[in-house]
């Protein structure tokens, strides 16, 4: 078994923040990540000794504070507070989300079901294959129900993991058999669900080689937990040879 | 002289006094329902967190527990916290016990509406827990019941029968809801006393009546989406199984249904439900607030403005549980925007409870104790909302622990707390009696720190991006296992917080029969639960209005008149 010795190279390095970001937009969500969380841990903490203050002084007669000075402004300021996270953060959000990934990107296709992610190459053609549910059956070699009377199918190959290039954008379009999985995958920054009957795209771009896992983020079942695949980010001469070598056991 | 019998003015028979259509009485009945299964809930994820913590221990005449076992405890434990306890205790529970008193009404407008609601809901509970003694065991797909996990009995165990089960007893459990809002809402709108406007009505009463909108408004659509899914699961329609849906090799999906469809349907109820759970305790805390401190809340209008915008607020913000849910990305931005909208009056509030306590001189008794608990609670809870409410974060944190740090503190510890203390608070209007102070304080240090030592590590669990609803942290293909140590952390903790909860037990049983007696109105409160005599009276002031912080006595009751006041 290879496989454990190597997925534990991934386990999470500390327990206390995000494992290391390997995704281009990653670096703006963890900048983010930091001011927000900073802003309301002060919050937090504020609010706190002031409640500790207030219980431990003696007691006092009332007095009226101005609603002004312990309401109003103290509001106002948290309410620029929150335009200012929701300005920044939608910025963000729209450059990832709002757009398509450019035409050059890599495109792979994601497909989930109980309790297993398949990774779909469209091959030399540049078109994915078309697939049929009713072809489904893995112990025949074909996990997502590829049809072999399409022709766009001949040189398409399916992996259990993902293989990538480093720093090129890739488009993955996800999609799933059976029930609604979750596509999680922490290093990337990077979270979408699968939902049958639904094709969905996100789009990224890796920009450090390394072996990351893929999560379920969405409870589908019994082997949830277990719904986990790997991620490799290899150098682009690397992804070549991995392609053409599954390209001729595909040929063969 | 004012009768405290627990069961009602009368004495009646113990069949009369089951039956009842008293109110107080039917309060009580919640109360006592949301006891049962909140008691069952939290045994329920303790063995959860036993699993986590040391993944495959045996139990005892059980052996290893299976993932499948270990996602219908998750199921069964989020479907009865947030129906059977949060909603039904201080919505149901605690207006019925006290509301009337407080609008100055006799009674409920229509007793017997209300006490059919109690049963219904009380019959819900018991096809959900029946759910468990079925072969195959309870529904596994989370409170939330995602399809086509929850459309198809073949995609996975406990999808059968369970799933079923959870149907019916949900769809119960929206009928007895509406029955008992709509008690509440005529109650408030025909039966308040001569002279109890609007603007002098307790911030309870404002909760209360606000959620019984919210609960109209929400579990209709819940009810349909119910209706929905039984039909895809019972009568062939295809409302939220898509074509071609394969499952367990077999293709199912032979119509045109949308899963994302329930999702919509779902959180349209689901978040102004989690409104309806923990508005009933804004509004107490801040009576709480204003007894204590012996002085007006700040900004009353203000507080029953911010009741009503969050709850109309409530209403647009559901999209923010489907950010990374395969929704239009620019809905994303609309509703992250609806959120950071819903934080200010939510922040409005807190600063209002602040002021107040500011001004005031602060009575560390036990139902304060815990109101400030809530106050605490509330704040670490609410501050991530602002956090999560942003798509391009959320598409890390969602459905991560850090989630689940954030529900826990500001709807179940907050909410708890809440509850806890209202039961401190009312305990005398139900047995005559006061808690015991003593035990109270143990109780409540021991929750609190043991709240914050269950549910903040798991902030740091999210970040490291441990997912919700898996049975282990480690195993031959998990990445998290570095994760164990904290897992354990938050598990012993889990087991000080449940054995704390012990100590109130206990309370309740020995206070019931031995407390002190309470007298008319112990804690010198202004609304009017505590009126000595229910006779019948005219009101002519605020509900809130104490003057002095130094002298306990100064404080002017909502019953007092101004010829009685000299």
């Amino acid at each position: 078994m290879p496989h454990v010795s190597t997925l534990c190279e991934f386990s999470l390095q500390s327990s206390w923040w995000m494992p290391p970001n390997a995704a281009a937009h990653g670096v703006a969500v963890d900048r983010l990540m930091r001011w927000d969380m900073a802003a309301m841990a002060a919050c937090f903490l504020l609010a706190n000794v002031l409640l500790v203050w207030l219980f431990l002084r003696p007691r006092r007669a009332p007095s009226a504070p101005s609603t002004w000075r312990v309401e109003l402004v103290p509001l106002g300021l948290l309410v620029v507070l929150y335009i200012v996270m929701a300005v920044t953060a939608e910025h963000l959000w729209a450059r990832g989300r709002f757009e398509g990934a450019a035409p050059a990107a890599l495109h792979v296709e994601v497909v989930a079901q109980q309790f297993q992610w398949y990774f779909h190459y469209p091959g030399t053609d540049a078109t994915y294959g078309a697939s049929r549910p009713q072809l489904v059956n893995a112990a025949l070699g074909n996990p997502i129900g590829l049809d072999p009377a399409d022709q766009h199918g001949k040189d398409d190959i399916v992996a259990s993991e993902l293989v990538l290039p480093v720093n090129r954008e890739v488009d993955l379009q996800l999609r799933s058999l059976d029930v609604i999985h979750g596509f999680f995958v922490p290093e990337m920054r990077l979270k979408q669900n699968a939902v049958p009957g639904a094709t969905l795209h996100v789009h990224f771009t890796p920009i450090r080689e390394g072996s990351y896992p893929i999560l379920c983020s969405q409870v589908c079942g019994s082997g949830h937990a277990r719904m986990q695949a790997r991620m490799r980010v290899v150098s682009p001469s690397a992804y070549d040879a991995w392609l053409a070598s599954r390209a001729k056991r595909v040929a063969q | 002289m004012k009768d405290l019998s627990a069961v009602g003015r009368t004495r009646p028979s113990l069949l009369r006094s089951i039956f009842t259509t008293d109110d107080r009485a039917i309060g009580i009945h919640y109360l006592l329902l949301s006891l049962i299964a909140v008691a069952a809930g939290t045994l329920l994820s303790l063995a959860m967190r036993t699993q986590l913590a040391w993944p495959g221990i045996r139990w005892p005449l059980h052996g290893p527990m299976l993932p499948e076992e270990y996602l219908s405890l998750v199921t069964m434990h989020g479907t009865l916290m947030v129906f059977f306890v949060l909603t039904t205790a201080p919505q149901s529970g605690f207006a019925n016990l006290v509301l009337p008193q407080q609008i100055g009404a006799r009674r409920m407008a229509l007793p017997w509406l209300n006490a059919l609601g109690f049963w219904i809901v009380a019959l819900a509970l018991i096809v959900l827990l029946s759910a468990f003694l079925l072969p195959a065991g309870g529904p596994i797909a989370g409170w939330t019941n995602y399809p086509p996990l929850s459309a198809i009995a073949s995609a996975g165990p406990g999808q059968g029968g369970g799933m079923d089960c959870w149907l019916v007893s949900i769809g119960l459990f929206c009928i007895g809801s509406w029955f008992s809002a709509i008690n509440v809402l005529v109650t408030v709108l025909s039966e308040r006393a001569r002279g109890m406007t609007l603007g002098r009505m307790p911030l309870t009463v404002w909760s209360w009546f606000v959620s019984s909108l919210l609960i109209l408004l929400a579990f209709t659509v819940l009810f349909a989406a119910l209706l929905l899914l039984f039909c895809d699961r019972h009568f062939g329609t295809a409302f939220f199984i898509p074509q071609g849906d394969w499952i367990s090799g077999q293709v199912v999906g032979h119509g045109d249904g949308s899963p994302l469809l329930w999702l919509h349907l779902f959180w349209f109820f689901g978040h102004p439900e989690v409104y309806i759970a923990i508005l009933p305790g804004m509004g107490l805390a801040s009576s709480l607030f204003a007894n204590f401190s012996r002085r007006p809340i700040v900004g009353y209008r203000m507080m029953a403005g911010a009741t009503v915008l969050i709850g109309l607020l409530g209403f647009v913000v559901w999209g923010h549980h489907m950010f990374v849910s395969g929704m239009n990305p620019y809905a994303g931005t609309a509703f992250a925007l609806t959120t950071m909208a819903i934080a200010v009056p939510s922040t409005a509030e807190v600063f209002s409870w602040l002021g107040t306590l500011w001004g005031g001189g602060l009575r560390r008794t036990t139902p304060m104790l815990f109101a400030l608990g809530f106050l605490s609670l509330f704040i670490a809870g609410g501050v991530t909302g602002p956090i999560l409410a942003l798509p391009a974060l959320d598409q890390y944190l969602h459905n991560t622990f850090f989630v689940v740090a954030h529900f826990h503190l500001i709807m179940a510890m907050a909410g708890a707390f809440s509850i806890f203390a209202g039961v401190y608070y009312w305990f005398p209007l139900m047995t005559g009696r006061l808690m015991s102070e003593r035990l109270g304080r143990w109780h409540f240090w021991l929750s609190l720190i043991a709240a914050y030592g269950t549910f903040f590590p798991m902030h740091l669990e999210g970040l490291a991006g441990r997912p919700r609803h898996y049975a282990q942290v480690t195993g031959s293909t998990s990445s998290l296992a570095s994760l164990l140590p904290m897992e354990r952390g938050v598990t012993w903790a889990a087991f000080v917080l449940g054995a704390a909860q012990l100590l109130f037990l206990v309370n309740l049983l020995w206070s019931a029969r031995r407390g002190a007696l309470a007298g008319d109105n112990p804690w010198l409160a202004t609304t009017l639960e505590w009126q000595p005599t229910h006779a019948p009276i005219r009101v002519e002031r605020g509900p809130y209005e104490y003057h002095s912080g130094t002298s306990d006595a100064d404080f002017t009751p909502q019953w007092e008149t101004a010829s009685q006041q000299e």
